[in-house]
């Protein structure tokens, strides 16, 4: 199963971030439509096609639209999270290096749908390829008159925390604060960046809105599952003969993925685990992979689809060494607000080390798993759930592994 | 108002109210580190959590407002499972070291790790070190690795003084309070972060190590820096006097007034108790002859002052009475002066250099009680007491704590006024150059060593209590003018500077209706139109 290409239909073409390639290839005629929409029509037309935010969280876009007050006196903006940093994930940035026009096209029309005058895009600091060509085609659509006429795009470098690609996390960075999530409620749709309703969205999906409303969202729609259409950009890496991102039909297996698409398993060949949607997936054993790559076909797997961000590894894999790998990851990125995380993503990732080095104790398995648990659902913001995910899924699918490290 | 049940009691709100307050207000504590009803929500240290029927977990009390039909409960199962559990997370890094750190007695990781916490530690890998002893300006000290990261400190010197100086720095585990660059915590409401701090991070240089806070003994006061008259309690050690250096008062703590000070108190006010232990203290009756000056008991002194005041005219007397006085001293004064006819009456001097006055709390007026002064009918300026003394229109002039050489006015004219009496009289806690040219020198007991009422610039009559009995022979000003005035003939009445208070009661329209018992923990406006001061 391969399917049509939709979002990566540029991305073989050299100069496909320009806007003449862009607009030769059906660029712009989406904007053209939806000037001649009603706002609510074209806030409809997104919820039929079954969008789902393809960021991490995998919410109907159509839906957090629709929470924006309708008749709000003062500005409402539309921010978009270019911060890609969820490991194992780097579809983000191929779409503003490559096709930074359907960003832009998308935003126009998300814009006039919820009857926004300024967006802002926060791009992560590191991606500074992404960055220049994004502002390139930004310059190109101001001096076409895309931009300018009522609507604004601004253009924001973080500074290199993965927590400002969490929503709020977000909102505080482009605020000018310190990087912190905020407490919820408010919701951003109410009280958003600068205290303004706000609708934050992924750039992929902000890049499937100019196709939705060109061929509309029942063909969107069929292209995925019940629950969710369209295509999405799923990132390959890890032990594949070919690690790239492929865009599928979220209707697509894990296992299609890393046998049809990314050429099978290298390494020894022989597949051990998979963590499917970026590095706070839950990760699935090799036995675990005929599971449909959409949110619900994930969630039902007991992981999560994510950021679609695929990460493979062989038999010849520590797993307990990939766990304190991702272990040090959310301990080095934990903002620190809250205590739980703050506290035990330090404290956890200290036990994987020791595990690793040979000194661990039999009870750190258990102290890990329960210290987990117990923080789950108690933070401000999913960081930490994202964290618990790989803690309880490594040690409980893998747990002969780590007891074979802890010395008798 | 919303109606909602918290452990199965039935609770009507005011709208706005959030659930740790509603269940106080049932009597019910959850416990919280990083909420304060003065600051804004923070949620971040997660102890607060309660459970909400039909919410599928347990939830922050401290960002929830109360709703109508909301059921509570802040005892379940699952609720003190949590509240272990973060308990735990507070302390692995915390470096476990109450019997050095200030703070233990008062430390709200002790009281709730045994109410809450009292689990088996787990936590054996190395914690995370940072910096300690860390001055972050002239009377705070930090020890990041005892901080919780409440952001209290933080949140005060952002929405309360607007100076800004705090963040948190770095992340995770690594995350810590400092300074921002260049910055020192030097604004002049600094001290309250160590109040709020609910641990043993930021802790008072100038309490630091003096004294284990369980010899304390308090008493409830009222500041005396200023017109405000912020509630305070004065901290002081009877009971290992071997320690704090030999002071009796270690420490002010604001106290909360809704509306006075709130929860707040100036640096100004926290540190201006050093006078009560100084060594310049007045400690007995003491007569000058010439350059002589030798010690008298206090019926010589009240026998003198009172042939003193019966021997002149009553013309030919003045007096200078203090804003810094009680109430009850002012009214005893009243009376010594209505027995005696005495007309040359004034309370107020003006200082060397304006009081500083802020939008908060400061007060450019330094004195606790010069609006009681003025109702009690003391007069005001004094200028023209001196102006009398200098024209030799004065035989006696007797003055109450004031150093006239430390006012405003010029010193020569003190000099001059002070030269031209033949009798002065001085009354006060502490030495100074007036009391050094005195003939009779009268020892007051400081404020901490009595009990009265000052009446604040809005009005409020505030209580102040007895923390420590007075150094020497010293008496409250009301009981040595009782026995001026029982002297000069009157029938002794007040045994109590309470009896005081009623005489005023009577005798000042302003303070009709008001008895100790109705000024209370929080003070009582006068009736009437407080006229309108700068």
């Amino acid at each position: 199963m391969s399917g049509e290409a939709i979002l990566t239909r540029n991305f073989a073409r050299s100069d496909s971030h320009t806007l003449s390639v862009y607009r030769e290839t059906g660029g712009y005629q989406a904007w053209a439509k939806a000037q001649a929409m009603e706002p609510a029509a074209i806030l409809e037309e997104v919820k039929r096609s079954n969008l789902r935010g393809l960021g991490g969280a995998g919410f109907p876009t159509g839906t957090k639209w629709s929470f924006i007050p309708k008749n709000h006196a003062g500005p409402v903006y539309l921010v978009i999270n270019a911060d890609e940093g969820e490991p194992g994930t780097f579809k983000d940035r191929y779409l503003l290096e490559r096709d930074p026009h359907a960003l832009i096209e998308g935003m126009l029309i998300a814009a006039r749908a919820v009857r926004c005058a300024t967006a802002f895009v926060y791009i992560r600091g590191e991606y500074v390829e992404p960055w220049r060509r994004f502002t390139a085609a930004v310059r190109e659509a101001y001096e076409a008159r895309y931009l300018g006429n009522g609507f604004d795009i601004v253009v924001h470098r973080g500074a290199g925390a993965y927590i400002c690609g969490e929503e709020t996390g977000l909102i505080s960075s482009l605020e000018g604060k310190k990087g912190w999530p905020k407490l919820k409620p408010p919701f951003p749709a109410i009280k958003g960046a600068f205290g303004a309703p706000t609708v934050v969205n992924n750039v992929e999906t902000i890049c499937q809105v100019p196709h939705i409303l060109n061929r509309g969202a029942e063909w969107f729609a069929g292209l995925g599952t019940k629950t969710q259409g369209g295509t999405r950009m799923y990132s390959v890496s890890g032990r594949v003969a070919r690690p790239a991102v492929y865009e599928a039909p979220v209707s697509i297996t894990l296992r299609q993925l890393i046998y049809e698409r990314a050429g099978g398993v290298t390494g020894n060949g022989k597949l051990k685990a998979v963590v499917p949607g970026g590095s706070s997936a839950a990760i699935l054993a090799a036995h675990e992979i005929d599971v449909t790559m959409d949110v619900d076909g994930l969630r039902n797997a007991g992981t999560m689809a994510g950021s679609a961000g695929v990460i493979v590894m062989d038999e010849t894999v520590s797993i307990p060494e990939a766990l304190m790998v991702v272990a040090r990851f959310y301990a080095h990125e934990s903002c620190g607000q809250c205590t739980p995380c703050r506290e035990s993503t330090g404290w956890i990732y200290k036990m994987t080390r020791r595990i690793v080095e040979r000194k661990g104790r039999k009870e750190d398995l258990d102290t890990i798993l329960d210290v987990a648990k117990r923080g789950a659902g108690t933070t401000i913001c999913a960081f930490y759930d994202g964290a618990v995910g790989p803690y309880i899924s490594y040690i409980e699918k893998f747990r002969g592994e780590f007891e074979a490290l802890v010395p008798k | 108002m919303p109606k909602l049940t918290i452990n199965g009691k039935e609770i009507e709100v005011p709208a706005g109210t959030n659930l740790i307050e509603a269940a106080r207000r049932l009597g019910v504590e959850v416990p919280h580190y990083c909420y304060h009803p003065g600051l804004s929500i923070a949620g971040q240290c997660r102890l607060c959590m309660v459970d909400i029927e039909k919410t599928p977990r347990p939830t922050i009390a401290c960002n929830t407002l109360a709703a109508d039909g909301m059921v509570v409960d802040t005892e379940t199962d699952r609720v003190r499972e949590t509240r272990k559990s973060i308990m735990e997370f507070h302390l692995i890094n915390h470096p476990l070291d109450c019997p050095v750190c200030d703070q233990a007695g008062e430390c709200w990781l002790q009281i709730y790790y045994m109410k809450h916490g009292l689990y088996d530690p787990r936590m054996t890998d190395e914690k995370v070190h940072k910096p300690k002893a860390v001055p972050l300006g002239p009377h705070v000290m930090l020890d990041a690795e005892r901080c919780i990261l409440c952001s209290r400190c933080v949140r005060f010197c952002d929405e309360i003084t607007h100076t800004g100086e705090l963040g948190i720095f770095s992340r995770g585990d690594h995350s810590e309070i400092g300074l921002f660059p260049g910055q020192e915590l030097d604004n002049k409401y600094s001290a309250n972060v160590v109040d709020i701090c609910p641990v043993g991070a930021l802790t008072d240089r100038d309490f630091r190590f003096q004294v284990r806070v369980w010899y304390l003994d308090s008493a409830k006061s009222v500041c005396p820096g200023c017109a405000r008259g912020c509630n305070i309690e004065v901290h002081v050690n009877r009971r290992r006097p071997h320690h704090n250096e030999g002071r009796r008062v270690a420490r002010l703590k604001p106290r909360f007034n809704a509306d006075v000070n709130r929860w707040w108190l100036c640096d100004a006010g926290r540190y201006g108790f050093t006078p009560v232990d100084a060594t310049d203290r007045l400690l007995v009756p003491t007569r000058r002859d010439g350059e002589a000056t030798t010690a008298a008991t206090w019926d010589e002194a009240i026998a003198a002052v009172a042939a003193a005041l019966r021997r002149w005219p009553a013309d030919e007397i003045g007096v200078i009475a203090s804003p810094k006085m009680a109430n009850e001293d002012l009214m005893a004064l009243r009376r010594v002066l209505e027995a005696r006819a005495i007309r040359h009456v004034g309370f107020a001097v003006p200082s060397r250099e304006p009081g500083d006055q802020d939008d908060f709390l400061i007060r450019a007026d330094k004195s606790p009680n010069s609006l009681g002064a003025e109702l009690v009918g003391l007069g005001g300026d004094a200028r023209p007491v001196l102006a009398a003394a200098s024209g030799r229109r004065l035989k006696c002039l007797w003055i109450f704590g004031h150093d006239l050489f430390g006012s405003g006015w010029p010193e020569a004219d003190v000099r001059e006024a002070l030269g031209a009496v033949d009798t002065l009289i001085f009354t006060g806690a502490n030495a100074n150059r007036t009391s050094a040219r005195a003939h009779w020198v009268l020892p007051a007991a400081a404020w901490v060593e009595r009990e009265g009422t000052y009446t604040n610039f809005e009005g409020r009559v505030q209580r102040f209590r007895q923390a420590v009995e007075p150094l020497g022979q010293a008496l409250p000003e009301w009981q040595m003018l009782g026995r001026v005035l029982t002297a000069l003939g009157a029938a002794p009445t007040a045994t109590r500077a309470e009896h005081w208070f009623r005489e005023l009661v009577g005798a000042v329209p302003a303070f009709a209706g008001l008895t100790y018992q109705a000024v209370g923990d929080t003070g009582r406006l006068v009736t009437r139109d407080v006229p309108a001061r700068a």
